[in-house]
């Protein structure tokens, strides 16, 4: 768990190094902050099973089964990259993982659709349809609340309220912030997403809610997002620094699964450095990789 | 006659249009027009091939009064201060709008009049839409802003089916002309799939509405004030390129420039091009290259209204002419150009001296 934090937090710090030299171009919506959903969801559920997010999709692409290389190769529209570099940074997909997807707030009905899939085929297998405190607003996603609860998908809806959608905080964007209510019907949970076993925990016990036939069931993380909405917003216009700085120091997700493991005498303060020596050496090859594969093809064009 | 070359990322492809015959289509944003008959196809080490063109600004008019250096979303703020200033129901709501926009073509509006006249919806382009119909129907002028053409298809329902159609089925008891929908539009560079479309199509498909989409900051806030004007909902496409790439000099008091009506940029006599937004400046650019290199001369319309758009002046020149290019940013199959052909053909068919090519690429915009 701390060594996939730990490269999502390196390869999203790499993501933004290279954005700034313009060797990443395009659209790029970082996901450092939010590890602990990332890992925490995935550590609950099992590689069989579905997921679906927007377009902060990094952390999930790797989680879900994607490397480093070529998540950083699609990033930099390389051949190499995990959508052939025809994706970029918000459509990247592997096996059950459906992306990374641009609209927001539509990507909760696909989820649902995978969902009813799973329940159709029988394979035991459920869904987690991810989207924003900014997406939660959207009338699709209420349309498939109704939809989930009615035909019992095993969906488990996750609600990524990292307080911001874009530039609107979460007080000027709904009348209640109780993202985990919104499902009205369907029951919430909702929890600090910046606690990486207490997602997992919760994700757990939101499947197996989902597998026994339950019913659809909703969590919403509370977490936090350090860099703004995507590279072109220095994310302090709408928030002090020392909020932003506040947050690293007190709830930073790393550093809390750290000071755990060490108390707890899990691991020793060498074990986990040697895991960020490798983890970095494991981001820099990537990014050594990114830069130099070649583009894909003018074939690929109509493809 | 031209050959016309594309580039996209890394090697060249000529696509050659020879004989410059009959309607042909060029549709890719992202397209380098270079005419160079010694061109080799040998793949090029990686270059970053982006839309080419520059932007001339047209010389100020003289008739609106006295003018100022605005680019193009400064010249939108404008027309809307006029409308805010002259009409005390205009009401401006959207994404992000309060603080003045993701393109800053609100900036300053909130503060001069107001949060309740101009303010910030939640992420939900159908409320929007919806909202703005319902404004409209009541009486108030609602300029509503889809923060990008892109995200305008949950609101579709709203204008096809609502918006397009409420005059017509309450026997004008009701109607929402009041509405204007203005959203940017079109390819950037950066943009991709989800920052660079062109919808215009799918809309003209729907009798009712009202399209415009200006080539610059002086016809956008005189296209802009008559689509607020405008008696029917009118979406109103800002191309996103321009925003700050187009400064002219605009008249800082209100003024209209008609809708429905093309405007010929530049006579000629050999073949009639024809584009909207920011196509407008690239097909200036190969008209000039037309006239240097081949000595074909082009004349250049710039439609401005797509719909319902100017026929007449599209025929008129065909038939001076013989000849049809129509060049947009949208993929090719389903595109406005169609239309515009095929209306052509029909009215104008014993003048066309050629036969007609449809050629263009149906992909997506930007990649």
């Amino acid at each position: 768990i701390y060594r996939m934090m730990q490269t999502i937090r390196r390869m999203e710090l790499k993501a933004d190094q290279l954005y700034k030299q313009k060797i990443i171009r395009g659209f790029c919506h970082l996901y450092d902050g939010q590890e602990a959903c990332a890992v925490g969801i995935e550590t609950g559920i099992n590689l069989s099973d579905h997921l679906i997010t927007a377009y902060r999709a990094h952390g999930y692409t790797l989680t879900r089964g994607g490397t480093v290389r070529e998540i950083m190769a699609e990033l930099t529209g390389r051949r190499g990259g995990i959508a052939k570099g025809k994706g970029g940074s918000m459509h990247m997909y592997t096996k059950h993982f459906y992306g990374g997807n641009g609209i927001v707030g539509a990507q909760v009905p696909l989820g649902a659709g995978v969902a009813l899939a799973c329940k159709y085929l029988g394979n035991n297998e459920i869904c987690v349809c991810l989207y924003g405190d900014g997406a939660a607003n959207q009338g699709q996603i209420f349309e498939t609340y109704n939809m989930a609860s009615l035909w019992k998908l095993p969906c488990i809806f996750i609600c990524e309220n990292n307080k911001y959608g874009m530039g609107t905080s979460v007080e000027r964007a709904s009348t209640s912030t109780h993202y985990f209510k919104k499902g009205d019907f369907i029951p919430g949970l909702r929890m600090d997403g910046m606690d990486v076993l207490c997602v997992r925990e919760a994700t757990k016990f939101a499947a197996e809610h989902c597998r026994s036939g339950k019913g659809p069931i909703l969590m919403e993380l509370q977490t936090y997002r350090y860099h703004g909405h995507s590279m072109s917003d220095p994310g302090i216009s709408y928030r002090t620094r020392e909020e932003i700085q506040e947050v690293r120091s007190k709830s930073d997700p790393i550093s809390m699964l750290k000071d755990r493991m060490l108390s707890n005498n899990m691991a020793s303060v060498e074990e986990l450095k040697e895991i960020d020596v490798e983890v970095r050496k494991e981001i820099e090859e990537a990014a050594q990789f990114a830069t130099t594969d070649p583009e894909p093809p003018l074939e690929d064009l109509c493809n | 006659m031209a050959a016309t070359r594309l580039f996209l990322r890394a090697s060249p492809v000529k696509c050659s249009l020879t004989g410059l015959t009959g309607g042909v289509h060029s549709s890719l944003g992202l397209t380098l027009l270079k005419l160079s008959p010694a061109c080799t196809a040998k793949p090029q080490a990686q270059r970053r091939h982006a839309a080419h063109f520059t932007y001339h600004p047209e010389p100020a008019p003289s008739q609106y009064g006295p003018t100022q250096k605005m680019n193009l979303f400064q010249s939108v703020t404008s027309a809307l201060d006029n409308t805010l200033a002259g009409d005390p129901t205009a009401v401006i709501f959207g994404e992000d709008v309060a603080f003045g926009g993701v393109f800053r073509c609100t900036v300053g509006l909130r503060d001069k009049y107001g949060k309740d006249r101009v303010f910030n919806t939640p992420l939900c382009e159908q409320g929007i839409v919806g909202f703005g119909i319902g404004a409209a129907a009541a009486g108030a002028t609602a300029i509503a802003e889809i923060q990008f053409a892109d995200y305008i298809y949950p609101a579709f329902d709203q204008i096809v089916n609502e918006a397009a159609k409420y005059r017509y089925r309450s026997g004008n008891m009701f109607d929402c002309g009041k509405l204007t929908i203005r959203s940017p539009w079109g390819c950037v560079g950066h943009g991709s799939i989800y920052h660079s479309q062109c919808p215009e199509a799918f809309f003209t498909h729907c009798p009712g509405i009202k399209i415009v989409v200006p080539r610059g900051p002086v016809q956008a806030k005189g296209l802009l004030l008559s689509c607020i004007a405008d008696q029917n909902p009118c979406i109103f496409f800002e191309p996103k390129i321009l925003y700050r790439a187009a400064v002219e000099q605009v008249p800082t008091e209100a003024y209209q420039i008609p809708l429905s009506q093309a405007e010929v940029l530049q006579e000629g006599s050999d073949l009639t091009l024809v584009a909207w937004g920011t196509q407008v400046h690239v097909l200036k650019e190969v008209a000039a290259m037309a006239q240097e290199k081949l000595g074909v001369s082009c004349e250049l319309i710039d439609l401005r209204t797509i719909l319902p758009w100017d026929t007449e002046t599209v025929c008129k020149s065909v038939v001076k002419t013989g000849r049809l290019l129509i060049s947009h940013e949208a993929p090719v199959t389903g595109g406005f150009a169609a239309e515009i052909s095929s209306t052509v053909q029909v009215r104008v068919r014993w003048e066309i001296k050629a036969f007609y090519f449809h050629r263009g690429w149906s992909t997506y915009g930007s990649l």
